[in-house]
């Protein structure tokens, strides 16, 4: 099993209500359980033969740490803003804490104010986008470590 | 006054590509908008910026005016060019971008209305003494008024959807007791089709050439045409083969049929580039049957003869140019043919999409390709078939012939399907090299099992 099936596998439990899954292939088995952020990514090859020994994937910290958090992509071409107003407060900061459903940021398409909500409760770990800046279709605004 | 800064490309494929060309040689910069599978075709390449304004499915990215125009205001763009089909005969489309400030680079939203209308527009026309096929006035609403005018021009006769188009919404009765059925019938594959069930009738030609006639008309009320273009060869109404002159039209047919047009642009107060289609029965009679108020795809055989580049008029009478020539300063030099590789399987017509792993393209004398295809690219299953055109000219038919010939010969697109074997056939058919065909003529070659 290569590294991005297990990425895939591992993105779309993310919305569903799985804790825990076990793969088991030709000379393989994977299990994946999920609850916490570095939580227990098992990956154990039963071997063959030749005992060859398990080449491990390098990763930074942070690599891993992106891979388990959950992304915000924008629904729609504009301009993104932290705020409903320019003198208003942001909607949320880095390390806010945030409910499904709340708004997050504003996305502005021909004069229309289309406020994007989240579709995770977390936290917020990263605002990838300047206020202000333009955004394109699927582009990640945010990345939430989902409670 | 100087041209538009930047321009935004609503468009795909390989119009995208070829008005990207145009952009880049008149010194403006490009916008290229793309879905989420296009990200790495060659459009998206090639332009000076790209935003990516939605998914694959057409109707949330490359239909989705909201989005479009919302590119266009972050790139900071001037104007729009929408290329052929998506939104290229949309008049709300063309009217949201004036009202937004940008300048929509085709013929004006009421000029867009009246292509897409087609009963009203034969009858504008039939007004202005244009031959229209002979026909109902305006739509036919009921039953009754259907059998008077089928009374009136004999069968057989053709329903055809007002608000129709890419040969579709179209019924042909040849027999009386089929009336009836034929036009409820037709009501519905038109409303179904088009949101509207309006439909007009036509006197059915069996026998016709379909030939077409590029016109230019600046702001400033200069018409001029480019001559005309022989769109005969097709299958179920699709075009495939196009070529200019058309093998078939005598000097004054020619002439006649040029001057019908600007006659008929000048009446309908028409601005931009445009196309008036006309058919021409085995008498050589011509009759107009409907406006394209586009670009189109087979637009480069009338630039191969006369050296006019069509995008980049079509862009300069967007930004106010007038006409930098006249009529009688419009020369036609030799004849020009045009190809339409689509990616489909070439016994069942399906489109062929996947992978190109590999592609070696034509070349030499007389030979010019307009495509989107490089090796490793993809062709997506959610967007037209046409992936490269070939267009060969030539001192005469023949000539042009003879190149298209060798063009699609040295032609190599490994990993899709293509219909370039159809087209070898084609061009070795003693009917098709005399010129003599209709527009049945691709159905019955296939017929004899050639």
């Amino acid at each position: 099993m290569e590294l991005e099936e297990i990425k895939d596998i591992i993105s779309f439990l993310k919305d569903t209500d799985v804790t825990e899954l076990n793969i088991e292939r030709e000379g393989f088995k994977i299990r994946i359980k999920r609850g916490y952020i570095y939580g227990p990514i098992e990956v154990s090859k039963t071997l063959k033969a030749a005992e060859e020994p398990v080449k491990p994937h390098f990763m930074t910290e942070l690599q891993k740490e992106e891979e388990m958090l959950h992304t915000i992509t924008s629904p729609l071409v504009g301009t993104f803003y932290r705020a409903s107003s320019p003198d208003a407060p942001p909607f949320v900061e880095v390390g806010a804490k945030v409910e499904k459903g709340q708004v997050l940021c504003i996305i502005e398409a021909m004069k229309i104010m289309n406020e994007i909500e989240s579709d995770v409760s977390g936290v917020i770990k990263k605002i990838l986008v300047e206020n202000g800046q333009p955004v394109e279709y699927g582009e990640p605004l945010f990345l939430i470590e989902v409670a | 006054m100087e041209l538009f800064k930047k321009i935004l490309i609503a468009n795909r494929g390989e119009i995208a590509v070829r008005i990207i060309r145009a952009c880049k040689e008149l010194g403006i910069k490009t916008v290229a908008i793309y879905s989420d599978v296009d990200k790495d075709s060659l459009h998206v390449k090639l332009a000076d910026e790209s935003i990516c304004i939605g998914p694959a499915n057409p109707a949330q990215s490359y239909l989705n005016i909201t989005a479009i125009l919302s590119a266009a205001d972050i790139t900071d763009a001037e104007a729009i060019h929408p290329g052929y089909g998506f939104l290229a005969e949309n008049a709300q489309f063309a009217e949201a971008c004036i009202n937004s400030g940008i300048a929509f680079i085709g013929p004006a939203p009421e000029n867009i209305r009246l292509g897409g209308d087609k009963a009203k527009a034969r009858q504008i026309l039939k007004r202005r003494g244009i031959p229209v096929v002979p026909g109902s006035e305006g739509v036919v609403n009921s039953e009754e008024t259907c059998i008077k005018v089928i009374k009136k021009i004999g069968l057989p006769v053709i329903f055809k959807a007002s608000a129709g188009g890419g040969g579709r919404g179209m019924r042909i009765v040849n027999d009386e007791k089929d009336i009836e059925q034929s036009f409820f019938m037709a009501q519905r594959e038109a409303l179904a089709a088009f949101g509207n069930g309006e439909l007009y009738i036509e006197k059915y030609f069996p026998k016709v050439r379909h030939i077409e006639v590029q016109i230019l008309a600046d702001k400033q009320g200069n018409i001029v045409h480019l001559g005309e273009r022989d769109c005969t060869i097709q299958r179920r109404h699709q075009k495939l083969l196009e070529e200019s002159p058309s093998p078939v039209l005598n000097e004054k047919l020619r002439k006649k049929i040029g001057e019908y047009a600007i006659k008929a642009a000048k009446a309908l107060k028409y601005k931009n580039i445009g196309t008036f289609e006309f058919i021409v029965d085995e008498e050589l009679n011509p009759y107009f049957i409907e406006i394209n108020t586009r670009v189109q795809v087979e637009h480069p055989v009338t630039e191969e003869i006369t050296d006019i580049d069509i995008i980049k008029e079509q862009i300069k009478i967007a930004k106010g140019y007038p006409l930098s020539f006249k009529q009688n300063q419009i020369k036609f030099r030799g004849h020009a043919i045009e190809c339409r590789i689509n990616a489909e399987d070439p016994e069942k017509f399906t489109p062929s999409p996947g992978i190109v792993d590999f592609l070696c393209l034509p070349g030499g004398p007389g030979v010019r390709v307009d495509t989107y295809l490089y090796s490793g690219s993809k062709v997506s299953p959610y967007y037209d078939s046409l992936v490269l055109k070939i267009i060969t000219r030539g001192a005469n038919r023949q000539e042009a012939i003879d190149r298209m010939r060798r063009a699609l010969e040295e032609t190599v697109i490994k990993g899709i399907s293509t219909n370039i074997n159809f087209f070898l056939k084609l061009l070795q058919n003693s009917d098709f090299i005399k010129g003599k065909f209709f527009t049945d003529f691709v159905q019955t070659m296939n017929n004899e099992g050639n």
